[in-house]
C-alpha cells in the first residue's frame, strides 16, 4: 500500500456528518497528492458554493486529524475548495483553532451538539436499516423490543448502527437491547415501537433523499469523478 | 390548467419567482457572493430533465416573455404565487423583491398573487413598510427568511417577541399565509436554520394564521413531518422536494411524498415549481402522471389518487389565498375538504 493509498482509507473514515457517508464516496475529494517527502495535500469540493459552514468545517477538521496521522505523512494540507468560506475554514483548520475561532464573531461555541444531533439522526436510520428485513423476515414490532443485539444476524448495517452508537455513548453491548431512545440509551417500550420505528424510517428517508440532492448537485458542479467515489 | 385522461386539474403554482442575478445587479465588493448565490441555484437547475435545462446566462436574467410562456402558455399554471427573496447585501436592487415582482403581477391581472415579506429587526420602519405593501399591492401572504443575515445579526426566529409584533400585525392587515424557507440555506452558522421548533411555536400562538413550510425543511424532513402533524395550520410546500427528485432520485422522491402524506396528509401539501429553478410544465405533468415504484418497501404508504392531485396541485393553495375556482375543476362532494386542517394528529414525542 503506497502512502497515498493510506491517505485515502483515512480519508473513508471522514464523513459528512449529516449524510453519514465517507467523504471519499460521496466524490467530495477533488485530489490528494502525497510528494516523497510525505507532504500530503487533500482537495475537498462540495455540491455548492454555499453548503453550510459548520458540516464543512467539520469535514475539513475531521480529514486533517486523519491524513496527518498516517504513517509516511509529515506534514498535510487540507484545502477545502471553492466555498465562500474557504478561506476562513482552510485557516481556521490549519491553525488548528477551532470554529468559533475559524468564524470570531460569527459563530458562538463548538460543533460538538451539531455532529451528536447527527448521530442521533444517524442511529435512527440505521434503526430501521436493521429493523426493516427483520420484520419483513416475520418478526413482529413487539419481537422487536425483546431482542439483543446479539440476537440479530451480524450484517454491514448492524456494525454500522453499533459503531454509531458507540460513538454516541449510548449502549452497544452484545447483550444491549437492539432497540434504545437515542438521546437517553434507555430500551424502548414495546408500546412506544410502532412510533420508534415510523420515526426511524422518516428519518432515514430524510438523509436519503437529502443524500441524493447533494450527489446530483455535485455531479452538476463537477463532471469528473472524485477519489473513490462511489457510482451513483 | 391540465387535462389527462378526462380529469381536469386547476393548477396553482404556490411558489415562484422572477430575479434578476445578472452582474448589472450585482454589489460591487459582493461580486463572488451574487455570483456564487446563483451558481448555487443553478446546480438545483441541474436536477431537471435536460430538455428543460437553460444556459446559466439565461438563468441569471430571464425575461418577462420567457415567464408568462414558461407559466402559463405551456407550463399549465393558472395562478401563481410570487414569493420575493430580498438578498440585498448582494444584489443592488434586490434578487426578486416585492416591487420587481409587482411589476410583472400588475401587467397580468388574475395572472398573480403577490406576497411580500418581512424582517422583524426592521422594527417600527417595517412594520410600516409591512402595511404600505399590503396597501399597495393586496398581499395576503409573507415569504419569511429566518436565516438572513442582516447588521451582525445571524438570523432570527418566528416565534421571537420582535416577530409575534409582526405577526399580530399581519392579521390586522388581513395577511393570512406565512411561508417560510426552511430548507437549504446560507449562513448557518449557529442559528439552525432548518430548525422548525419556532414554527411549531408560532403556529400554536396565531391559530388564525396558516404557516406554510417551503422546501419541507429540507434536508430535515422529519423534524417537519414531526412538527408539521400536531399543527392543524401548518402546511408543505413541496417547491425542490418535486423540482429537486422526482426526475433525478425518483425513488427517494417516492418516499418523500410518502411520508409528507403519512404524516401532513394531501390536504396540506402544496405544489410549488420554484420557477425560474425549474419550469412548472415537466413537474405538473410528472406528479399527474406520479404513482410509487414497483416494490414492497412502499406498500405501507398513502396512496395519492387523483382528487389528492387535484388538492396539491391548486385546490389546497387556492383555498389558502381565496382563489375562485371554476366548477368543473372542482372536486366531487365526497372526495374531501382542500385545505382542511381536521387530519393534524397528536403524536406523542419519544
Amino acid at each position: 500500500m503506497t502512502v497515498k493509498d493510506r491517505v485515502l482509507t483515512a480519508l473513508s473514515t471522514v464523513r459528512d456528518p449529516e449524510l453519514d457517508e465517507p467523504v471519499t464516496a460521496l466524490g467530495f475529494v477533488a485530489s490528494c497528492e502525497v510528494s516523497p517527502g510525505g507532504d500530503a495535500e487533500v482537495h475537498l469540493r462540495l455540491p455548492t458554493y454555499f453548503c453550510a459552514p459548520n458540516f464543512a468545517f467539520l469535514m475539513v477538521a475531521d480529514a486533517y486529524d486523519a491524513v496527518s496521522t498516517v504513517d509516511g505523512v509529515q506534514h498535510a494540507v487540507i484545502v477545502l475548495d471553492e466555498h465562500f468560506a474557504s478561506d476562513a475554514i482552510n485557516d481556521g483548520v490549519a491553525a488548528r483553532a477551532g470554529f468559533a475561532q475559524a468564524f470570531a464573531g460569527e459563530a458562538i461555541g463548538e460543533l460538538d451538539q451539531l455532529r451528536a444531533d447527527f448521530l442521533r439522526k444517524a442511529v435512527l436510520a440505521g434503526t430501521d436499516q436493521v429493523c426493516r428485513p427483520l420484520l419483513k423476515s416475520g418478526l413482529t414490532a413487539s419481537d422487536l423490543a425483546t431482542l439483543t443485539i446479539d440476537a440479530v444476524p451480524r450484517t454491514a448495517a448492524l456494525d454500522r448502527l453499533r459503531r454509531r452508537r458507540a460513538d454516541l455513548g449510548l449502549p452497544s453491548g452484545d447483550g444491549d437491547p437492539l432497540l434504545v431512545d437515542p438521546v437517553t440509551g434507555a430500551a424502548v417500550a414495546a408500546e412506544a415501537l410502532p412510533l420508534h420505528l415510523r420515526r426511524a424510517r422518516t428519518v432515514r428517508t430524510s438523509i436519503e433523499a437529502n443524500t441524493g440532492i447533494c450527489r446530483g448537485m455535485l455531479r452538476v458542479r463537477y463532471d469528473d469523478k472524485g477519489e473513490g467515489e462511489e457510482e451513483l | 390548467m391540465y387535462e389527462k385522461d378526462g380529469e381536469k386539474y386547476f393548477v396553482v403554482d404556490a411558489h415562484i419567482h422572477y430575479w434578476n442575478a445578472a452582474p448589472d445587479n450585482w454589489v460591487p465588493g459582493q461580486e463572488q457572493y451574487a455570483k456564487g448565490w446563483i451558481e448555487c441555484f443553478y446546480a438545483y437547475h441541474g436536477l431537471g430533465p435536460e430538455h428543460t435545462r437553460w444556459t446559466l446566462d439565461k438563468y441569471m436574467k430571464y425575461s418577462e416573455q420567457d415567464t408568462m410562456h414558461d407559466l402559463f402558455e405551456v407550463g399549465h399554471v393558472d395562478v401563481a404565487i410570487m414569493q420575493p427573496t430580498y438578498l440585498k447585501e448582494w444584489y443592488k436592487e434586490g434578487f426578486n423583491t416585492t416591487e420587481r415582482n409587482a411589476g410583472l403581477a400588475e401587467k397580468y391581472p388574475g395572472k398573480f398573487v403577490l406576497n411580500t415579506r418581512f424582517d422583524p429587526r426592521d422594527g417600527d420602519a417595517g412594520l410600516k413598510e409591512l402595511a404600505d405593501n399590503v396597501a399597495r399591492y393586496g398581499c395576503k401572504g409573507v415569504k419569511l427568511y429566518t436565516a438572513e443575515w442582516k447588521d451582525g445579526s445571524r438570523g432570527w426566529k418566528v416565534s421571537d417577541p420582535e416577530a409575534y409584533r409582526y405577526l399580530e400585525r399581519c392579521q390586522e392587515l388581513g395577511i393570512k399565509n406565512v411561508h417560510l424557507h426552511k430548507g437549504p440555506t446560507i449562513w448557518p452558522l449557529d442559528k439552525d436554520a432548518f430548525d422548525v421548533a419556532d414554527v411549531d411555536h408560532a403556529a400554536t400562538d396565531f391559530p388564525a394564521l396558516n404557516f406554510i413550510v417551503e422546501h419541507v425543511g429540507l434536508p430535515r424532513i422529519e423534524d417537519f413531518c414531526f412538527m408539521a402533524t400536531q399543527e392543524p395550520n401548518v402546511y408543505a410546500g413541496l417547491a425542490v422536494v418535486l423540482g429537486g427528485l422526482m426526475h433525478a432520485r425518483p425513488r427517494f422522491f417516492a418516499k418523500v411524498m410518502g411520508e409528507l402524506l403519512f404524516w401532513v396528509g394531501e390536504d396540506k401539501m402544496t405544489f410549488g415549481s420554484d420557477y425560474g429553478i425549474w419550469e412548472p410544465q415537466w413537474q405538473v405533468e410528472g406528479l399527474v402522471d406520479w404513482d410509487y415504484p414497483p416494490g414492497e418497501e412502499y406498500d405501507d404508504y398513502p396512496r395519492l389518487g387523483t382528487a389528492g392531485k387535484k388538492k396539491i396541485l391548486g385546490l389546497n393553495a387556492a383555498k389558502l389565498y381565496d382563489i375562485p375556482v371554476p366548477a368543473e375543476y372542482q372536486l366531487p362532494a365526497d372526495a374531501g375538504t382542500p385545505a382542511a386542517r381536521d387530519d393534524a394528529q397528536l403524536v406523542e414525542s419519544t
